[in-house]
């Protein structure tokens, strides 16, 4: 009972929404729910709020899964270069993702957000390789799945929206039609259902004039709404995870907020969790959950969006969140200012490391830092940081 | 040279602009033929000044026309009516003969150096180009310029004989800036050069920009929808929407006293974005 309710606490914003009845024999519309934490959700363990192995019941609109839908275990991908040489984009990458969860993906150019926004997927380049790890999406490995498999998971359990709104989608389809392929795709219904459906999708991501979407070019559209029926296609079959890959990248700043909020509302609404890939870590406040920091393919610090931005433990980290310009400087006296850089390079990927990746550009470097790779340590609370600093 | 931050507020007053806008239009014809279509306005009398070695900052949503402004002022485009007064001279009434010579003084860089640097040229001829341009100069001479003013954006000069699909995307953008910088210009219209960058690149480029500021003295028209960066590096910031600039004032009275709406939203947009959390929960 007292975990329940730590629970509910923990959830509140999903479990105030009204109650609806169960339309679709969908996990989250379930009405009593009984929940096992296991071993994936550590930061709700670590932080307290639940024993492992507890069994918590709720009735409520959306299932608490505390179980993770996805879950990353040592994941490396490696690139064939020209030349036989080899580039490791990700060298051991190791994360969870609970269901509802917004977990934010924050790296600079090459340090393989995109990668592994692929690999979750499997919609890698041909000279990409996945050579280790484990993707369980609902306790099913990506990395082992058969052709047809893979083809059912995509769209209906784990979808993408790409960063280029304009390059991905087909220019000479009405985006009506689009979606509705979508749906065409993963289910037996009729013409007339699944442009009824179409319809519901659009509904959900824009805010009228759905007629007129539907049958439109993506050439009539803004961005934002190319970036808009992207996202209605990437959900049109309910998945329970979808992957954006920089779907801000291409907008303006007024744009960028209506897409996060639109990405919050989908979130409160049907329960979908979703990895966003940003490089931008000034979008992550109020409105991701928990952000992973990439740098070099290996995870530097992942944790409570809050606990990041407000106390970044990771030497890289804390010298990014530097780099970005405070907006209430005190007048004056800060502006035009130069502003903290990182100095050095990224390191090259060709080339195994040893030691810590961070190390040549570190501030705070140690002698151990050349010789010893970090290993994740847990600060309490979820939030983990592969620093030698901190004793693992 | 001092800037004018550094000057009491009476020799400011009296500082001659660099360069005075004065109800800038600019229209486009209506497509179709035969059409009897208003057309469509991009800027609509839009007014400005800025004084020599200062930043102002023009910032809007995409779509609010400060590209179009841009290129008026870099004389890439002509103004449908209105007048640019630069040097004592009306820039938008200018015969074209008369504008290269204008020209070298007036420098764009736009936002993405992938697209604005030709894949096929090495970073020498791509900083030395404007040179040919103006005028006959013996190899020597070029390379020379070239490698001072690659210094001057902080890179070796051994990246002259580099592509630029060699160079990372800062790297890029610093060449973009070396290219504007040969030709010792005035003004310096930067168009959305931060946007395309990764967060701590930016902040390294917007340091160049602030020391380039220093050193030389340049003016700079800096356009964005980012009014966080706006307000670090402009003394001056515009409001644009719809064509017209909506409202104009100090970094410090638009981000503390703005009234307008379309303010408002950008000042929204960059606050809920912000990096630290401290203020995004003091405004909650």
């Amino acid at each position: 009972m007292l975990v329940k309710e730590r629970v509910r606490s923990l959830n509140r914003r999903r479990f105030e929404s009204e109650e609806v009845e169960p339309a679709h024999p969908l996990r989250w519309r379930q009405r009593v729910l009984t929940v096992r934490v296991l071993s994936g959700h550590d930061w709700l363990v670590a932080s307290g709020l639940v024993a492992q192995h507890d069994t918590v019941t709720c009735k409520s609109k959306f299932e608490v899964d505390l179980r993770p839908i996805l879950e990353v275990r040592e994941l490396c991908v490696a690139y064939g270069a020209r030349g036989g040489g080899v580039w490791r984009a990700l060298s051991g990458v190791s994360f969870g993702v609970g269901a509802g969860e917004i977990l934010a993906v924050l790296g600079e150019s090459g340090s393989g957000k995109t990668t592994l926004a692929g690999s979750l997927l499997r919609l890698l380049p041909r000279n990409a390789r996945i050579t280790g790890g484990e993707i369980l999406l609902d306790g099913a490995d990506v990395v082992r799945m058969s052709g047809v498999d893979l083809r059912r998971v995509r769209g209906s359990g784990i979808s993408i929206v790409f960063q280029e709104p304009s390059l991905a989608l087909h220019p000479t389809i009405r985006v009506g039609e689009q979606i509705g392929e979508v749906l065409r795709a993963h289910g037996t219904w009729s013409r007339r259902e699944r442009v009824e459906g179409t319809r519901k999708m659009l509904a959900k991501v824009f805010s009228g004039d759905v007629e007129r979407i539907y049958s439109s070019y993506p050439h009539e559209l803004s961005g934002g709404q190319q970036q808009r029926v992207l996202i209605a296609q990437a959900i049109a079959c309910e998945p329970a995870l979808v992957v954006a890959d920089e779907p801000t990248a291409s907008l303006d700043t007024t744009t960028q907020r209506e897409i996060l909020t639109l990405f919050k509302r989908l979130r409160d609404e049907l329960g979908i969790a979703f990895i966003f890939i940003t490089h931008n870590p000034a979008l992550l406040a109020g409105f991701a959950d928990r952000v992973l920091v990439l740098y070099a393919g290996k995870v530097a610090e992942v944790g409570p969006t809050h606990e990041v931005l407000r106390s970044p433990q990771h030497p890289y980290t804390q010298a990014l969140l530097k780099c970005v310009p405070p907006v209430d400087s005190d007048g004056a006296a800060g502006r035009k200012s130069l502003l903290p850089v990182i100095g050095g390079v990224p390191p090259s990927l060709a080339a195994p490391s040893q030691g810590c990746v961070f190390e040549p550009r570190c501030q705070d470097r140690m002698e151990t830092c050349q010789v010893c790779e970090p290993a994740a340590a847990v600060l309490g609370g979820g939030h983990e940081v592969a620093c030698l600093k901190f004793p693992a | 040279m001092r800037l004018p931050s550094d000057m009491d507020p009476d020799t400011e007053l009296e500082m001659e602009p660099l360069i005075r806008v004065e109800s800038l239009v600019k229209r486009y014809a209506a497509r179709g033929f035969g059409r009897r279509a208003p057309g469509f306005t991009a800027v609509d009398s839009v007014s400005f000044s800025i004084l020599p070695g200062s930043t102002l900052a023009l910032v809007g949503e995409s779509g609010s026309g400060k590209s179009n402004v841009a290129l008026c002022l870099a004389c890439l485009q002509r103004a449908t009516a209105g007048q640019i007064w630069f040097e004592g001279r009306d820039l938008a009434a200018l015969p074209e003969k008369e504008l290269r010579a204008v020209r070298p003084k007036l420098q764009l860089v736009f936002q993405d150096p992938a697209n604005s640097l030709n894949p096929r040229w090495t970073v020498g001829e791509i900083v030395a180009e404007p040179l040919l341009v103006q005028g006959r100069i013996s190899r020597r001479e070029q390379k020379l310029r070239a490698a001072q003013v690659l210094e001057q954006v902080g890179m070796r000069a051994e990246y002259l004989e580099r592509r630029p699909q060699e160079l990372s995307g800062g790297q890029r953008q610093r060449v973009a800036i070396a290219r504007a910088l040969i030709l010792k210009p005035k003004l310096v219209i930067l168009d959305e050069v931060l946007s395309a960058l990764d967060c701590s690149i930016q902040a390294q480029i917007a340091n160049l920009l602030v020391e380039l500021q220093r050193a030389r003295g340049l003016a700079y028209l800096f356009i964005t929808h980012d009014l966080r960066m706006a307000a670090h590096l402009a003394d001056e910031i515009a409001v644009m929407s719809g064509g017209k600039i909506v409202e104009q004032g100090t970094a410090e009275t638009i981000l503390r006293g703005s009234q307008r709406p379309e303010t408002q939203n950008l000042l929204r947009a960059s606050r809920v974005s912000q990096g630290s959390v401290a203020t995004a929960e003091r405004l909650r």
